[in-house]
Formats: structure tokens, C-alpha cells, sequence
């Protein structure tokens, strides 16, 4: 090859076919969609807390997007929730799906565990929860301190026996609660599907899939919806 | 019309436009003997090696092979003084600007690598270091993807890039304060850009966690770093443009646009953002970091055996497949996720098709090297490649499988990726560079390494430790996979089920960082030495000629 233009438009060429298809059309594909009526923005204090899931990437070690292949068929057992659909994230700048499951999907976190207590404490640390748990300890979202210091206002986060040392405690920083707010807010248990889509959704269902009413399944995995880092709740 | 139908039309059809445009730019597509491959190669220089890590007892060893292989055509009377000459001025005008990346790139190794690895160790002890915010194992890992994606493997990958151009096109490097200048901005970015994640700033999205008023010094920074090409393409010396320039000269354009795509505020939104968000991640594997280490590869392995690229038209085949098929790959991060159904399907089918340009990659590989594959005892340099080329196969074609819906069901989400990532960028990319510096640095500062015991020390590190580092965590990620899938068992099986394999990707992982630190001293001791001699005064005329023979 001798001519360096036609290595550069070539090349250009090819670069703009991948962007058409991986950007452009989704682009004009999705731009549209509406948010599901059920799906509220977010708070202030749950967008900070948002910030917050960014800052320490938590997408890590946790998805937000219960599948619709493989690990998800398991998903809805594990009380994760129907697989997400691109209206879910309407609010999300920027959707926070993740790649890892070293810890679990929090797509519907803030339902199957809606105790502030349960997350502050957990977050402060994890293994008095849930144990063999390998989530950090935040403890730096968290002071320690002398019951008779504890200022009016202060969160102090109630934990069970053994978790911080005696005649202590701790008390929630703002990043913390803002954190907590975020986590109780994602609740994406709504159903997206009209109920024709509903009908037809059945309809195409294998038989042996078909023992539940698609509506009823839904809501049966947001109740039956304790993992087991929930169940060891104190 | 179904979209299927559409799909697979227009699918067809740009495989055979891409097809017809290789077509027109060379016949005779597979004829084994191209004068194109012989460009790298001064008038009778073939069957000359060429090795600057080697010891002198190696590079004897080393032509012993290639003597065998070519007897007929070696030429007794070596290479004309003028073109070494030539060489020799290339080799000058970019020996501080390769000099200046090679430096930021080993800093950044050794940054990246503690905080990979102390990451590692925080999976499995997780109460260790815990009342730091910029200690956890979320922004740890942040820094180590980004020191690693955006300082050691760009900077030692453009370094050796401004090192090989002059030399490819057979003129002087222009605009090498360019270069310098791009680095500055480039090494403040990062800098700004790490400190930026250890405290907090991100923008969310992996490989793209630094904020866009930041790594816009990325693009500048590419973009300086690339205009000597411009310079230098019309200055050119030779008609022929190698292998390599294409393959470096297309990256050099694509990273910047890839990031300034990427980076555009305002304009992506929800779960767009997430096909735009892998597009860009695996392009710029694929378009920027793959392309430059395959055109080291190109370079390097036949100059060190003095044999040129045996199927150079198989070479234009790969990087024509390589610039279409990969920069659509990027949505397989996502299947079974919340995006249209048809650009998971697109992206699963191009990832298949990635064999392609694989195969044709490591066939000319194989061909290259058949006969001589006893040069690996004896040239270090083409250890570190050779293992790099190797590894490329493989993570390739375990890319293209990982794509594939069913395989994807178990690896997806696990441990198993992470393995992938380094297979690719470790076991391929900073192999190839590690190779490329040991081979440029000795002309860039005008001495032979200091102590090549530390070269063999190294080599074999890396390699016991990242062979210890891709088995573990692929079979954890493995067994993950499988506990995640099944609905009878609890989440927690499937943390349990890593712990002992993540114990040990930490050992290979601390046993890589030991080999970088090898690496960084033996290479602080070098510019040390080479700063009491005074380098800036040339060496005399036959000074390559000693390096070569």
C-alpha cells in the first residue's frame, strides 16, 4: 500500500461504520423513550448519594441490570427483579449497569431491603451482616465516637453487638445517609408492560413457565425477594 | 422488511464492499513473496539480525540461526554505510521525545501496579485499610485500569511509535517538541485524572471514569503526539509504506476521535450512554492499543531474525478485517442487557468475525518464525514479543467465543473477564511494549543495558506470575459463573467459591509487580549511567554496526 489517503479515509470509513451502528442509531432508536410512569426522578439527597456510588465505583462489584440471559434466568429467583429495560434508566446519568457480580445486583435493592438501619449498618461493616462477605468496610463514611459527644441531629446507626468497640458509637457522615437515601430509592418492582404486552408476553410463554399470571410473578418476587445478605438481618 | 433480513443485508453487503476495497488496493492478494516486506530491510541487510538487549554472546548465537536459515542470501558484504548512517540520524531525532514517553510509561507501571494490587489483596481481606477513602478497593481499582489504560500502555506504545516512525518512513522525526509538549499535557491529565478518582471525581463509566475537563488533555495530547506523522508522511524517503504505518498511522488518528466521541458533554443520555460506553472501550482496545502493538510486532520480529514478513499481503488482509469488524464488537458487553436486541446480535456476529484478522495475524506469525524458532534462547527481545503474539491469539480467540450467548451466560459478570482483560492488555499488550523498550532504549541513549541478567529476571517473573494470574482467576471466574447460574444456590456460594483463586491471582499478581520493579530499576539505572556519558554528542558513524553484528 503506497497511498496514505486511502489509508486515512479507509480508515476513517471504517470507524464511522462502528460509530453509525453503536451510537447513532441507538441514539435516534431510544431518544424518545418515556420514562415508565411509575419511575420517579430522583431526590436531591438520592442524587448525591448517587454521586457517592460513583465516587467509591461501587459498579465494581455490583450490575444494575437483571438479565435477560444466562445469570438473569436466575435473577428472578434471587429476587432481583424482571430484567431491565432501557426505560428504567430515563433518570440515569449515567446508567450505572456494571460489569461484575462480585457482589449482588442492586437494581431493586431499596425493595428487598427498604431498612435504613440494615444499610447503614452494613455499609459501616459488612460481615456483621452477611458473613464471608469480601465488601470493604466504609468505615471512613462513619465516626466513631463516645456516646455523651453525639451532637442534635446525628445519625447513630444502631449495629449489632460486637461491631464496634464497647461504650462506643457510631454515627452516620452525611455521605453515608445521602448513600443509604440512593440505595432504598432503587426500586424498579413496577411492571413495564401494558396489559396487552402482558397478555402477549403470556401467550408466548413455554407451558410449564405458564403456572403463575405474569403480573402475579412479578409481584412474587418482590415479596419472596430476601437474599441471603437479608436474611441474616439482626 | 424484518430487521433480521435488513441486518444480515446490509451485513453481506459491507463484507463484500470491504472485500472489493482490499481488492483494489492490492491483487494478488496471496502470493507468498511481496517487495513490500523487504522495505523495513536497507539493500542487502536481510538475513542481518538485529538485537541492541542482546549480549554479545547472544547476538553471535542469535546470526548462528539465521545463517543456517539463509545461506543463500546473506550478503558478505553488509549493509552500506550511508543507509546505516540514515538509520543512525533517525534513530537521533527521536531518541528524547521516546526517551521522555518511555520514562512516564514506567512511572505509571509501577503506580498502577500497586494499586492493582492492592486491590487484589482487598478482595480477599477485605477490613484491611479501611478508614482511607482513596484506599478502598473501588477507587484502587479505578486507578490501576486508568494508570494502566491511560499512562503505561499509551505511553510506552506512542513511545515506541514516534521511536519507529523516522526509521519506517526513512526520514527524521518532525515536530518532535510536539510530541514533548503532547506528553506534558498528557502525563498533567493523568495526573489530575488519578487524583481526581483517589478523592472522589468520576464520571461513572468504566474506562472513562476521568471527567471530560480533564481528559480533554488526552485528546490534545494523542493529537500532538500524532501530528509528526503528518509532518513526516509527505517527507517520506520511501514509496512504500509499511506494514506498520498502517497500522500505527490508523490508531493515531482513531484514539482521538474515539475519546472526543466518547467525552461530547451533553449529548449522550440513559442507556445509550452504555452502548456508547462499550463502544469506546472496546474500541480503543481494539483500534488503539491492539493496532500499535501488532505494528511493534511487524517490525520487530523480522528485523531481529533478518527475515522479512513471509505472506505481507495476508498482513493487509488482517488489518483491513482488524479496522471493520473490530470497532463494532463493543455491545457483547452487554447482552442480556436493556439495549436493542439487534446491536447485541451485530456485536456478537463482528466479534466472531474478529478470527479473521486473529488468524491472519498469527499464520504470518507462525510463517515468519518457521525455522527459527531457537532465536527465542537467544534474543530477549523476541521472547517478550513472541510471547506477546502468542497471547494475542489466545485472548482473541477467547474473545470470540466469550462473545457467544451461551458462553457468555456462564462468564459474564465474573471474575473470568477480568482474566480476559489481562490476557489482552497484559499478556499481549505490555509484553509487546516491554519487548519494543528493551529493544529501542539501548539506541535511544547510545549503551547497552546496564545488567541484562535483569532482563532474563524479568521475563520470567512476568511470565511465572501471569500464568499464575489468568489460570486461578479464570477457573474462580469459572466456577462463579456456574454458581451464579444456578437459582438453587445461595448468592453467597458464589463469593465463597472465588476466595482461594482470588488468593491466588494476589501471588501472581505480587510476583508481576516484583518483575516491574526489576524492570523500572534496570531502567532508572540506565538513564542514570547514560546521563554521565554525554549523549547529545553522536556516537561515531559505526556505532549501529557494532549494536547489529
Amino acid at each position: 500500500m503506497e497511498n496514505e489517503r486511502k489509508l486515512i479515509v479507509g480508515a476513517m470509513v471504517t470507524l464511522s461504520l462502528a460509530t453509525a451502528a453503536m451510537i447513532v442509531v441507538p441514539f435516534m432508536q431510544l431518544k424518545d423513550v418515556p420514562a415508565p410512569e411509575a419511575l420517579a426522578p430522583y431526590t436531591s439527597e438520592q442524587l448525591r448519594g448517587r454521586e457517592v456510588y460513583i465516587a467509591n465505583a461501587c459498579i465494581a462489584c455490583h450490575t444494575q441490570q437483571p438479565s435477560t440471559t444466562g445469570a438473569g434466568i436466575a435473577d428472578a429467583s434471587r429476587g432481583w427483579g424482571r430484567a431491565s429495560v432501557a426505560a428504567d434508566y430515563h433518570y440515569d446519568n449515567p446508567p450505572l449497569l456494571g460489569t461484575m457480580r462480585t457482589g449482588p445486583d442492586l437494581f431493586n435493592i431499596g425493595a428487598r431491603q427498604p431498612s435504613a438501619d440494615w444499610h447503614l449498618g452494613h455499609l459501616f461493616q459488612p460481615r456483621a451482616y452477611v458473613p464471608g462477605s469480601v465488601m470493604p468496610a466504609y468505615r471512613y463514611m462513619f465516626e466513631v465516637k463516645d456516646p455523651g459527644s453525639v451532637a442534635k441531629g446525628e445519625r447513630v446507626v444502631s449495629l449489632p453487638p460486637g461491631a464496634v468497640e464497647e461504650g462506643k458509637v457510631v454515627v452516620a457522615k452525611p455521605e453515608a445517609l445521602d448513600l443509604v437515601a440512593y440505595l432504598q430509592g432503587l426500586d424498579r418492582t413496577y411492571t413495564v408492560l401494558s396489559a396487552e404486552e402482558a397478555e402477549w408476553a403470556a401467550s408466548r410463554l413455554a407451558p410449564s413457565r405458564l403456572a403463575k399470571e405474569p403480573a402475579e410473578a412479578v409481584t412474587d418476587t418482590n415479596e419472596s425477594g430476601n437474599t441471603d445478605e437479608t436474611k441474616t438481618n439482626p | 422488511m424484518n430487521p433480521t433480513a435488513l441486518l444480515l443485508a446490509t451485513f453481506i453487503l459491507s463484507i463484500v464492499g470491504l472485500f472489493a476495497f482490499i481488492w483494489s488496493m492490492r491483487k494478488g492478494l496471496f502470493d507468498a513473496t511481496s517487495s513490500g516486506a523487504r522495505s523495513i530491510f536497507s539493500k542487502d541487510e536481510i538475513g542481518q539480525t538485529e538485537e541492541p538487549s542482546a549480549t554479545a554472546q547472544q547476538r553471535r548465537s542469535l546470526q548462528g540461526v539465521t545463517n543456517a536459515n539463509e545461506r543463500d542470501s546473506v550478503s558478505q558484504e553488509g549493509v552500506s554505510p550511508t543507509e546505516i548512517a540514515a538509520r543512525e540520524a533517525a534513530d537521533r531525532s527521536s531518541a528524547l521525545p521516546a526517551y521522555v514517553l518511555f520514562a512516564c510509561a514506567a512511572v505509571w507501571l509501577v503506580v498502577a501496579s500497586a494499586a492493582g494490587l492492592l486491590a487484589s489483596v482487598k478482595l480477599h481481606a477485605p477490613d484491611l485499610l479501611t478508614d482511607t477513602a482513596w484506599l478502598t478497593f473501588g477507587r484502587l481499582r479505578t486507578i490501576h485500569l486508568n494508570g494502566v489504560a491511560y499512562g503505561w500502555a499509551p505511553m510506552g506504545l506512542l513511545g515506541l511509535a514516534i521511536w519507529l516512525l523516522p526509521r519506517l518512513l526513512h526520514t527524521p522525526l518532525q515536530g518532535g517538541r510536539l510530541v514533548i509538549l503532547g506528553a506534558a499535557l498528557w502525563n498533567g491529565g493523568l495526573i489530575a485524572g488519578l487524583g481526581g478518582l483517589a478523592v472522589g471525581i468520576s464520571a461513572g463509566m468504566e474506562w472513562l471514569e476521568i471527567p471530560w475537563q480533564i481528559g480533554s488533555l488526552f485528546a490534545i495530547g494523542g493529537m500532538l503526539i500524532g501530528l509528526p506523522l503528518v509532518f513526516m508522511l509527505p517527507r517520506r524517503k520511501v514509496h512504500h509504506l509499511y506494514v506498520s504505518v498502517w497500522y500505527m498511522g490508523a490508531a493515531l488518528f482513531w484514539f482521538p476521535i474515539l475519546y472526543i466521541v466518547a467525552k461530547i458533554p451533553g449529548v449522550h443520555f440513559g442507556v445509550e450512554q452504555a452502548t456508547m460506553n462499550w463502544w469506546y472501550g472496546h474500541s480503543v482496545l481494539g483500534l488503539f492499543y491492539t493496532p500499535m502493538s501488532i505494528a511493534i510486532i511487524y517490525y520487530l520480529l523480522p528485523k531481529i531474525i533478518g527475515r522479512p514478513v513471509r505472506s505481507y499481503n495476508l498482513s493487509l488482509l488482517g488489518f483491513w478485517t482488524l479496522a471493520f469488524f473490530y470497532g463494532q464488537v463493543g455491545a457483547h458487553h452487554l447482552i442480556g442487557g436493556p439495549i436493542p436486541e439487534w446491536l447485541i446480535t451485530l456485536s456478537i456476529v463482528q466479534s466472531v468475525m474478529m478470527i479473521i484478522p486473529v488468524l491472519a495475524f498469527s499464520i504470518n506469525q507462525h510463517l515468519t518464525l518457521k525455522g527459527y524458532f531457537s532465536a527465542l534462547k537467544h534474543s530477549p527481545v523476541l521472547r517478550f514479543i513472541f510471547f506477546g503474539a502468542c497471547m494475542y491469539t489466545v485472548a482473541s480467540v477467547q474473545g470470540s467465543l466469550e462473545a457467544l450467548r451461551s458462553l457468555n451466560a456462564v462468564t459474564h459478570f465474573t471474575h473470568f473477564t477480568v482474566a480476559h482483560a489481562h490476557l489482552g492488555m497484559y499478556g499481549f499488550v505490555s509484553m509487546v511494549i516491554f519487548g519494543g523498550i528493551y529493544f529501542a532504549m539501548p539506541r535511544v541513549v547510545n549503551m547497552p543495558w546496564p545488567k541484562p541478567a535483569l532482563i532474563s529476571w524479568h521475563f520470567w517473573l512476568v511470565v511465572a506470575g501471569f500464568s499464575i494470574y489468568i489460570i486461578t482467576l479464570s477457573i474462580g471466574g469459572i466456577l462463579q459463573g456456574l454458581v451464579l447460574l444456578d437459582p438453587a444456590r445461595p448468592f453467597m456460594d458464589s463469593v465463597a467459591v472465588t476466595l482461594p483463586w482470588l488468593k491466588g491471582r494476589s501471588i501472581g499478581g505480587a510476583m508481576m509487580t516484583l518483575g516491574h520493579l526489576i524492570f523500572a530499576y534496570h531502567l532508572a539505572l540506565m538513564i542514570i549511567r547514560s546521563s554521565s556519558v554525554p549523549s547529545s554528542v553522536p556516537a561515531p558513524a559505526p556505532a549501529p554496526q557494532q549494536i547489529t553484528a
